[in-house]
């Protein structure tokens, strides 16, 4: 571009003469133009129409079943005796009879869920120690002080697995019981092992290493949390590897849900017999409650919740609906903007012309 | 400084080290820059934590340390401060050492200084106070002198202040006797004196001392002192006693800190920034209540869960620690990266400018240079322009360009005299060969014409060698007049006080010079009476037409009539015109008005009255010669810039210290005032009254004219006549009686008046009133206003007015130095305004826009949240997301917008100036805007926060996992919001350049590299405590329920935006959207649009018109002598060393070549586009299209 070379002549000073300096880079400059907004809307509406009918239909073909269990059946007693802290340390069972009418077919879901307890306070999630529960030697001994006031017993032990998460673990234990139209009731079995993220399992907790010594000593000179009945490492007495921090409900626990009114995992169907090898066959059902964990005080209900799952989890009605809705209100807009474009606007009428 | 407080005055003791050092005086090094290695630091902290955002941000860092308060970790404020902090630290930085350099460059340039008798080369900055330098020849002087003794006789010596003052015409300077007579370097050794002064002081004319020498006591002024700044000129060399060094001189006590300008979105940005202050606290509030009422209904049962911190013992003292938290929470709506991200873009935008092409002056080898980096979005909002008009809007090169001799016309083609005349001045050009042939063959009169030039002037030459002369002209166009005549083979040669000696025609003359009758404002001419060689006796006179016409013989009526038309004829282009005539003179004459001029001269009462009575006398029954056109060179295309910057409603005042006439003239010639102006008012009244009065008439006259004519639009309403009156007018005022307009009982009505007028001619003005005029417009039409000029009379205004644009190249460079902006040609203006400020302003303002938006949609979500977790300041994202979103997640795609986006091509915003209306009505960014990007924020947040809410708290994965838990929540949030605002600044971007979609997409794909990294094994590893969200990333994002969240909290977010946008396009369009839609369809047919639209328009199509009408507007020359001329000077014979010297300036300063730039013009002149400015400047007949947008 005539530009002289080196640092003389009266262009020395010149600016380069590149595209970018110049701000003449090559660049697509969209535009909001009818051919362009208005059919991408109607797809819009299409898309959203489309998945959310699939979704729909998907949602459908779930089951769940949910059953609070807070004062129903026998369990109103337990309430009653769990009101009392002095009686925390009895054992209260009760049990619920509830009836499936149609069979929960594929794999059945269990899950607790709890209302209005709230994991997700700022202090809540932050009383916890996760180098303690990774298995730093260390940190066993000396948790972290975010675990005040549930970081020492009151013999001064440190507490493990110290903090407000662990300390109030969910203890109800269920077992349900089939009553068929005929024959014996029989128990439904329930997976409680593999319920949990696998990087949860295998990476975020770990047991201290314990070279050729039992859980027991590894956690010696700790205390278990104050409202534990059993000590950490002997938290599955069937299983002696789901035991220490590794345990599957501790590890369910700990991870805090977001907001007050959750469920957590409690089991899967074990479809390995019969007549569990298709799911839960309608009938009546009981669940046997070891009723331990009290709601009271937070005015917390609880309950159970049986499902089914599709490829995207499960029941879970509000997705497909928002689509659909979207889709229609994006449609709406659309005719809209079509009606305006076409019979105000100022840019239609000049292509017009 | 304390040191002057304590001696109300200074004792130098010359050649005496150890007395001076007594008082120890600032030694003559200077520092200007801040900091050095060791203090840089604290310092500079210092410094910045003046600010109210870092301290802000200082305070909420202290905050976090607070265990109880503590919602975020330090980290998540630490790491953006630190970031900005650096950037700031990195800038002050580098600022700091090109300063230290510069100090370095000034300190070490080598003086000679007198020690023990003997002159030694040292540095400046090891000069001290009481020592004496020499000084040579184009020297700058190192420290403030008293000048000693000079090479010059009488100790004179000769300065150019153009450094100190801006004024470039040379000063002399003249020792006290005594010591002018220590010539040589061993006496000065031995000089001992003593100088009693004022403390140093920021006065640049005076200065007041008292030298003690061999017991006697000799006053010192300012004419003995050579300043530091000031370059010896035309003196060998002197010898001058350092009074004051280093930071005590003059110079430096005068470089004050300019003051600091702001601009509007500035202000705005602050103010905004308060409110969401305000907001924040709010918020905070609001939480706070939601807080105690919900520890005290569900906090207080939910305790033995989680039993409140020791020191909270009730719920009112956990709501007051809640509201700390969730202003900490909160924060990012006040973003610690906004003014960073602003001061990176308005850089960007600066360097952009540097490097413009557009705007790089090849003839002076000067680009465009933006001198602070603060303003550039102001220069999109530019409603006033006050213009210089020397050297600015001129070139201040006067060009003898036609003439007529005796009824004949003469100047059309270019002409080469080299072989004609080989003292020809080579820079001359003129067009009409019939004019040399005429020469050649020895036509009387036009020897006649020609002799007169050479001979009728007060200019002095200077000849160096054989053939090389120089002319020093008191002004330009007297200077033009003789290099005419020089190069059509009249050559002034030299003068004595009684000689004139040319060369005509090869042939040496000399005339006796008898008397010179100047030139002064009333005569408006001016006369030389010379003998020639053969001893007859001839007046010579020219003058302005009006006046010398009266004067002539009757016998003249015929060619009087035909020059006239001529006259006429070069007025109508613009051309400043002199009449010419000679009078032939008896002996018998001349002795008789000799005796009586002798009379008058030395009369003792109205000397100047006889004289001009006597003067009168002879000037009478002259025989017309003819008439000379000279043309005051515009700069290049200022007449179409003028234009181009109107149309985009920009009203440009001119501002000048000349004429009435000259700058009525020039009004004229760049097209600021035309012949079909409705009224050109003129306001010259010198009293109160009769200012009063003159503006009273002109409100008068432009209100009859208003309900005459209703404009074609609707009327307006009354309250407002005068902004809306579409008629043009202009208004000439002069400097007596601006300074009454501007008066606090005027003022109101003047502006009133002068901005209802199209242009605005402001003359005889002091710089001082530059500087109210400015004021005046900032103060009662809240309009932001730009100042331009090159001089030193411009700085004032330069640096009163929202924006100073330097003119760079022509004088000195004092008003470069106060300018915010500098260029060398007035034309780039327009792309300045039009193009950089344009574009700026926008950018500016999308970038704001968008700014406030993200950081809205980022923290509100905290807020939506907080009612579902019980009001605990529990974060929805990650802490390593709240860091790292506003500085790393979302920073580079909207400063690419900031930077790099356009919504037009740079030449259709100079197609279409009205584009830049936008900026003067501050559309396009103001509380409104910012509410709607808040509201849109808002919704964001909502959406943002509920959808995901409410898909995953019922949603499990598929393997049975519930999706409520907080980690996914937070991955789902995040994601989502990265995605949403990725897809917002995808729709603001209006240009996508290759660093727009690598940013863009660079974002994205970096939010999910450190996602990832941040969610990895490895991390947890180290510090499971810190990165706790291990597995997070991929366990969520593999969901396909998580992606139709995203997919259909996008759409939400999105669609309405999108709506909303396009039924903007589509039913109200702005011009910007407009010319990008014809430049999309590419319409190749623009079709012509018959309404008008208004007034504005009228104008236009004339400019590119070559010519103006004829409505008899003959704008007479004599307009450019400012002063009384040098008449009285040269034939007294006094000084002749001297005279010449301070005319000296003119013809030095020239010396590059104009011939280019004469060509140029002229070929721009022929042919409409001007090949120069090739594509800047605009072809005005492309408008049509405006007419639409005007609807």
């Amino acid at each position: 571009m005539g530009k002289v070379k080196g640092k003389s002549g009266p262009l020395a000073r010149r600016p380069d003469n590149s595209a970018f300096k110049q701000q003449r880079l090559p660049a697509w400059s969209p535009m909001l133009t009818a051919t362009t907004v208005l059919p991408f809307f109607y797809l819009m509406a299409l898309i959203c129409m489309l998945l959310g009918v699939w979704l729909l239909l998907t949602v459908q073909s779930t089951q769940e079943i949910k059953l609070d269990y807070t004062e129903a059946g026998t369990c109103d007693m337990c309430f009653e005796k769990r009101k009392n802290v002095s009686n925390a340390a009895q054992i209260c069972t009760c049990t619920v009879v509830f009836p499936i009418k149609k069979a929960l077919k594929g794999d059945v879901f269990f899950y607790y869920g709890l209302q209005n307890f709230h994991q997700n306070l700022r202090r809540y999630m932050d009383s916890r120690d996760d180098a303690q529960m990774v298995g730093r030697k260390t940190n066993l001994k000396n948790p972290s002080s975010y675990c005040e006031p549930f970081m020492k017993d009151p013999n001064g032990l440190p507490i493990a697995p110290c903090g407000a998460v662990a300390n109030s673990i969910f203890n109800d234990t269920f077992t349900l019981t089939y009553h068929g139209s005929s024959g014996p009731s029989i128990p439904v079995p329930l997976l409680r092992k593999g319920i949990t993220w696998y990087t949860d399992k295998n990476v975020k907790y770990r047991n201290p290493k314990n070279d050729n010594m039992t859980l027991a000593q590894v956690f010696e000179g700790t205390a278990r949390p104050l409202y534990w009945q059993k000590p950490v490492y002997e938290l599955d007495l069937l299983d002696p590897t789901n035991n220490g921090f590794i345990n599957d409900d501790l590890i369910i626990w700990m991870r805090e849900a977001a907001f007050p009114n959750f469920k957590k995992l409690y089991g899967v169907l074990y479809r390995a017999k019969q007549p569990f090898t298709k799911g839960l066959p309608a009938g009546n059902y009981t669940i046997n409650i070891s009723y331990n964990f009290p709601v009271q005080y937070f005015r917390g209900r609880k309950e159970v919740v049986l499902t089914t799952l599709t490829w995207f989890g499960g029941q879970n009605h509000f997705l497909p609906i928002a689509y659909l809705v979207t889709s229609c209100l994006i449609l709406l807009i659309a005719i809209i903007l079509t009606v305006v474009w076409w019979k105000f606007g100022k840019n239609g009428k000049r292509l017009e012309e | 400084q304390y040191l002057c407080a304590k001696h109300e005055e200074r004792r130098v003791r010359a050649n005496d080290r150890e007395y001076n050092e007594k008082f120890q005086y600032a030694s003559n090094c200077i520092m200007t820059s801040k900091y050095n290695i060791v203090t840089f630091l604290p310092v500079n902290l210092f410094e910045q934590f003046q600010e109210v955002a870092n301290t802000y941000f200082l305070f909420l860092l202290i905050l976090q340390l607070i265990p109880q308060i503590s919602s975020l970790s330090w980290f998540t404020t630490i790491v953006p401060l630190a970031l900005v902090l650096s950037i700031t630290a990195v800038k002050d930085a580098t600022d700091d050492y090109f300063r230290h350099k510069s100090d370095n460059q000034v300190n070490n340039r080598q003086s000679q200084v007198l020690i023990r008798g003997s002159l030694q080369n040292e540095k400046w900055m090891n000069v001290r106070v009481g020592d004496i330098i020499k000084l040579e020849n184009n020297q700058f002087v190192a420290a403030d002198l008293l000048l000693l003794s000079s090479s010059e006789p009488h100790g004179l010596c000769y300065i150019e202040t153009a450094e100190l003052d801006g004024e470039s015409n040379m000063k002399v300077r003249q020792s006290v006797s005594v010591t002018s007579a220590l010539g040589d370097p061993n006496n000065l050794a031995l000089f001992d004196g003593e100088v009693v002064c004022e403390p140093p002081n920021n006065k640049l004319d005076r200065f007041c001392g008292t030298l003690y020498w061999r017991d006697k006591k000799y006053t010192l002024t300012n004419q003995n002192m050579l300043l530091r700044g000031c370059v010896l000129r035309n003196t060998e060399a002197c010898y001058g006693l350092v009074i004051f060094a280093g930071p005590d001189t003059k110079l430096m006590q005068n470089s004050g800190r300019t003051k600091f300008k702001r601009t509007s979105i500035d202000r705005l940005m602050n103010t905004l920034v308060l409110w969401i202050f305000g907001f924040l606290v709010c918020m905070g509030v609001i939480l706070a209540v939601g807080n105690a009422v919900w520890e005290r209904e569900v906090g207080s049962l939910f305790q033995s869960y989680l039993p409140w911190d020791p020191p909270v013992d009730n719920f009112l003292f956990s709501a007051f620690l809640s509201f700390w938290s969730y202003v900490i929470i909160l924060n990012t709506v006040v973003p610690i990266s906004l003014y960073v991200s602003v001061e990176v873009i308005r850089l960007g935008h600066s360097y952009f400018i540097n490097w413009d092409q557009q705007m790089f002056c090849s003839q002076c080898n000067t680009p465009a240079e933006a001198r602070t980096t603060t303003l550039n979005e102001e220069l999109g909002q530019v409603e006033y322009i006050f213009s210089d008009k020397t050297g600015t809007l001129t070139q201040n090169i006067m060009s003898f360009n036609k003439c007529s001799i005796n009824g004949k016309t003469y100047g059309t083609d270019p002409l080469d005299f080299t072989p004609f005349n080989p003292l020809a001045d080579p820079n001359f050009c003129f067009y009409d060969d019939t004019l040399l042939e005429s020469v050649k063959v020895g036509d009387t009169h036009t020897h006649k014409f020609f002799r007169l030039l050479s001979l009728c002037h007060t200019v002095m030459s200077e000849e160096k060698s054989e053939g090389e002369l120089f002319y020093k002209a008191q002004s330009p166009d007297e200077g033009a007049l003789v290099t005419a005549a020089r190069n059509f083979g009249f050559v002034f040669r030299s003068r004595t006080p009684g000689t004139i000696t040319t060369t005509e025609m090869g042939r040496p003359v000399t005339y006796t010079l008898l008397a010179i009758l100047d030139f002064n404002n009333i005569r408006k001419r001016m006369s030389v009476i010379v003998r020639n060689p053969e001893g007859r006796i001839c007046l010579y006179c020219k003058g302005a037409d009006t006046v010398l016409l009266e004067r002539l013989h009757p016998c003249n009526q015929e060619l009087m009539n035909i020059t006239s038309d001529h006259l006429n004829e070069y007025a109508a282009d613009g051309l400043r015109t002199l009449a010419l005539a000679y009078r032939d003179l008896s002996e018998d004459e001349w002795e008789a008005w000799s005796e009586s001029h002798r009379c008058a001269d030395k009369a003792a009462s109205c000397r100047e009255d006889r004289l001009a009575a006597a003067y009168e006398q002879i000037e009478q029954d002259m025989m017309l010669l003819g008439a000379t056109a000279i043309e005051d060179k515009l700069q290049e295309g200022v007449p179409e810039t003028i234009a181009v910057l109107s149309l985009a409603n920009i009203k440009i005042w001119v501002l000048t210290g000349d004429k009435q006439e000259t700058a009525v003239n020039i009004g004229y010639s760049c097209k600021m005032l035309t012949d079909d102006m409705t009224e050109v008012f003129i306001i010259s009244g010198h009293t109160v009254q009769s200012v009063r009065q003159e503006l009273g008439s002109v409100c008068l006259s432009l209100s009859l004219f208003s309900l005459q004519c209703p404009p074609p639009s609707p009327p307006p309403p009354p309250s407002n006549l005068m902004d809306n009156i579409s008629g043009e007018f202009a208004l000439v005022i002069n400097g007596h009686s601006l300074a009454h307009a501007l008066e606090a009982d005027m003022e109101t009505e003047f502006v009133s008046t002068a901005c209802a007028c199209k242009a605005v001619i402001c003359c005889r003005v002091t710089p001082l009133q530059k500087a109210q005029v400015v004021e005046l417009i900032k103060k009662h039409k809240k309009a932001v206003t730009l100042a331009i000029g090159d001089g030193a009379n411009d700085v004032s205004m330069i640096k009163s007015a929202h924006i100073g644009v330097g003119i760079s190249g022509q004088e000195g460079i004092q008003a470069v130095l106060a300018s915010d902006y500098s260029f060398s040609q007035f034309r780039f203006l327009q792309r300045l305004l039009l193009v950089h400020g344009r574009w700026s302003y926008l950018r500016m303002c999308r970038f704001l826009c968008y700014f406030f938006y993200k950081n809205f949609a980022f923290t509100m979500v905290h807020f939506w949240f907080g009612f579902f977790c019980g009001f605990s300041a529990q974060t929805v994202y990650d802490q390593y997301f709240i860091t790292l979103y506003n500085i790393v997640y979302t920073s580079l795609p909207v400063l690419a917008m900031g930077i790099f986006d356009q919504d037009v091509p740079d030449q259709r915003s100079l197609e279409y100036p009205k584009l830049y209306e936008p900026g003067q009505l501050n559309l396009l960014f103001n509380k409104r805007e910012f509410f709607i990007c808040i509201a849109q924020g808002i919704y964001t947040s909502v959406v943002l926060f509920f959808v995901p809410c409410a898909v995953l708290s019922n949603a499990t994965q598929s393997t049975g996992v519930p999706l409520a838990d907080y980690q996914t929540f937070a991955v789902t949030t995040a994601t989502t919001l990265v995605i949403v605002v990725s897809v917002q600044i995808a729709l603001d971007t209006g240009f996508w350049t290759v660093i727009n979609h690598v940013f863009v997409w660079g974002s994205l794909g970096l939010y999910f590299t450190i996602m990832f990294a941040l969610h990895s094994q490895t991390l947890f590893k180290i510090f499971p405590n810190q990165f706790h969200f291990v597995g997070s990333a991929q366990s969520t994002l593999l969901q396909p329920v998580v992606w139709l969240t995203i997919a259909l909290a996008t759409a939400i977010c999105i669609v309405p935006v999108l709506a909303f946008r396009f039924l903007k396009v589509d039913l109200k369009p702005q011009l910007s959207d407009t010319v990008r839609h014809t430049q999309l369809v590419r319409q190749k047919k623009r079709k012509p649009v018959g309404r008008s639209v208004g007034g504005a328009w009228r104008g236009v199509g004339r400019v590119s018109e070559g010519r103006l009408g004829t409505r008899g507007s003959r704008r007479s020359g004599y307009a450019f002598a400012h002063q009384e001329g040098f008449g009285e000077l040269i034939t007294s014979g006094k000084n002749m060393r001297l005279s010449s010297l301070a005319l000296a300036n003119f013809a030095s300063r020239h010396s590059s070549s104009w011939i280019d730039t004469l060509r140029r013009k002229k070929h721009s002149h022929a042919h409409t586009p001007p090949s120069a400015s090739g594509e800047s400047s605009p072809p005005l007949y492309r408008l049509p299209l405006l007419f639409l947008a005007g609807e």
